[in-house]
């Protein structure tokens, strides 16, 4: 009698949507205690042709796979970034990489923003905490297309002055007189001079033109329902508040099922998702 | 043209070691205890054609438990070597609602991006159906579901007569080929079309009436309408957050990935594994996170994955009616009884509802 497994067969495949592409590490830069910043270089330069917005299924042969924001503008070629916290198997493997290291990587997957939807808008970016990271993304590339879009405000919130993570954008935005920065901080420290208060409270004394306004939001849960409100409070259109939506992405490819969010999979068809897309589905926000 | 043979039943043995003797043969065998399991067989006398639902479904030969989807070697770099496991073998007896659990598992994989994996296991599986005459018991929903009748999804389908013949539907080139080549199967005639007919008008009398009280179209709407449901709670107080009741279900596929390295700790391979969405780390996210946290809510998404989000995604629902979820719930958790609470609630109860076509 034939025993199971006698009969199977095993078939390499030329193509797989779990097929990595080895980038290498070319650059790690330390930004909190929690967070280093790792800029990637596929082989042979090759771009990663993302939108902002999307993300990338990171691997390490042995450890594991896990997803991560692209916190580097498509405008950036040759190489993109990651912002990494150091909070589980995977990541606490991957701070302890230096540079020359190999890395597996599948993607771009998820929609991104609509940039090309966003062009002749004004745009309001509102970041809260770790949000900043998909979320300079989409700054970056607006910076660096800055005719194609009206008028451009940033608004960044953070838990204290040490949890800022790229100092060097926010120096060079505060400085760029084509847009409107500004930051705000839950708890400050002696030498902060800055607001002081959660990120909903700079949101009343921005000046914009609700029709011609597209909000972008990505932070953490707990944020967007007090953010969404204050952006209502402005008559921005509900289509044009614009979300990113964390969930626990495995697969990337909308089929593994843990990023679920009613009949969206995150994934798949987010992360980003506009205010009138999900506010009906009851465990969206 | 419909296209039937038949087999007298004392060939069927002879009929299956014939099968078995080319390609490996799996079909429902009796376990013990009234319970039954797709295994390999080499002849007809090992298979229990009277079953009920087998613990696992045939889903186990589509996506196994585990399921190799890479070998690698770290000396070599980061690179993989992408492989996919498969079978070729003739899946034996599966009944309507199995049927229609392997349909819905394979507009899953096939939507884009297509799973490669699972679409070249599903090619190399031959189904033949196998006809229920009557309920398996209480816990099947089959005809709320209508998917007591065969809706395609086979190669061939068996159906069991009282003439001393099984006829078989031959629905595909490919499963007219392996009965075309056997000296057993002979032509269907008249008589044998007539007792068919005879045998599935005396079904849908048995299969009328819905086993709950709700139309089958209506469905969508009650889940529109029950998402804040106190029942969810009734479950959530019951439920043991086992998994049990999505490791048996036909149509649920969620997996997660893991590594295994071997011992030398520079070779292992990547493999996919069945998740449940009833465990608690399931929709948790790294930073600490959980989505669904109570197992309320975690039962609730099981539901709603079966009655409402599949009408938005794949225009049908992805639960077949075969009842092994409340049969195999240790709580005791009754997909029929939640039915029926959750359509009394909503005051969308019709003791009437049933299948009239």
């Amino acid at each position: 009698m034939q025993g199971i497994g006698v009969s199977m067969k095993t078939l390499k495949l030329k193509v797989s949507e779990y097929d990595i592409k080895v980038g290498k590490i070319f650059r790690i830069k330390k930004l909190t205690d929690m967070e280093k910043l790792f800029e990637i270089v596929l082989p042979e330069e090759e771009n990663l042709n993302h939108l902002p917005g999307q993300f990338v299924v990171l691997s390490l042969l042995g450890v594991g796979e896990a997803p991560f924001s692209i916190s580097s503008s498509p405008t950036k070629l040759g190489s993109f970034e990651l912002v990494i916290r150091n909070v589980g198997k995977l990541t606490q493997v991957l701070h302890n990489l230096k540079e020359g290291d190999e890395v597996g990587i599948r993607g771009p997957f998820g929609n991104g923003f609509p940039v090309h939807i966003l062009e002749g808008s004004d745009l309001l970016f509102v970041a809260g905490g770790i949000g900043i990271v998909p979320l300079r993304s989409v700054i970056n590339y607006t910076i660096d297309n800055r005719r194609e879009f009206g008028k451009v405000t940033i608004l960044l919130g953070c838990n204290s002055p040490k949890d800022m993570l790229f100092s060097n954008d926010f120096n060079r935005w505060s400085k760029q007189t084509d847009l409107n920065f500004e930051c705000t901080v839950d708890r400050g420290d002696p030498d902060w001079k800055g607001n002081v208060g959660l990120i909903t409270s700079l949101i009343p004394g921005i000046n914009l033109s609700p029709k011609r306004t597209f909000a972008l939001v990505v932070g953490p849960s707990v944020m967007y329902k007090y953010v969404i409100r204050e952006l209502l409070e402005k008559e921005i259109p509900e289509r044009q508040i614009l979300v990113s939506l964390e969930r626990h992405m495995k697969c990337g490819l909308g089929k593994c099922g843990h990023c679920q969010i009613g009949r969206f999979y995150c994934c798949k068809d987010g992360p980003i998702f506009s205010y009138d897309q999900i506010k009906d589905i009851k465990e969206s926000i | 043209m419909e296209r039937y043979v038949v087999l007298e039943k004392k060939y069927f043995n002879d009929f299956i070691s014939e099968i078995a003797s080319e390609r490996k043969v799996a079909a429902p065998v009796a376990k013990g205890y009234h319970q039954f399991a797709f295994e390999e067989v080499t002849s007809g006398d090992q298979i229990s054609l009277d079953y009920i639902p087998t613990i696992l479904p045939p889903k186990k030969y589509f996506m196994p438990q585990i399921e190799t989807i890479a070998t690698y070697d770290i000396s070599k770099g980061q690179n993989m070597r992408r492989v996919v496991e498969y079978e070729e073998m003739v899946l034996f007896g599966v009944h309507t609602c199995d049927l229609a659990g392997i349909q819905c598992l394979n507009m899953a994989f096939s939507e884009h991006p297509k799973d490669i994996n699972y679409n070249i296991r599903k090619n190399n599986i031959i189904i033949i159906g196998y006809e229920c005459n009557d309920y398996c018991d209480e816990y099947a929903s089959c005809g709320l579901m209508q998917n007591h009748l065969p809706k395609g999804g086979y190669d061939l389908f068996f159906t069991n007569l009282e003439n001393g013949k099984f006829i078989i539907h031959m629905h595909t080139l490919q499963g007219e080929k392996l009965v075309k080549k056997s000296a057993f199967i002979k032509k269907a005639d008249e008589s044998d079309i007539e007792s068919l007919n005879d045998l599935r008008e005396r079904k849908r009398k048995i299969f009328a009436k819905n086993e709950v009280p709700i139309e089958y179209e209506k469905i969508p709407e009650l889940f529109d309408k029950v998402y804040d449901s106190t029942i969810w709670d009734e479950l959530g107080k019951k439920c043991l957050a086992c998994g049990n009741c999505t490791n048996v279900c036909p149509t649920c596929y969620c997996f997660d990935i893991f590594d295994e390295p071997n011992l030398d700790l520079k070779t292992g391979y990547r493999y996919r594994k069945w998740d449940s969405c009833q465990n608690e780390e399931f929709a948790k996210v790294a930073g600490g996170e959980n989505f669904r946290p109570q197992r309320a809510s975690r039962q609730r998404h099981r539901y709603f994955r079966k009655f409402r989000y599949p009408i938005d995604r794949f225009s049908r629902f992805f639960c077949t009616g075969c009842g092994r979820c409340s049969r195999t719930c240790m709580a005791e958790i009754n997909l029929k009884e939640t039915l029926t609470q959750l359509a009394k609630e909503q005051g969308m109860e019709n003791p009437n509802a049933g299948y009239r076509s």
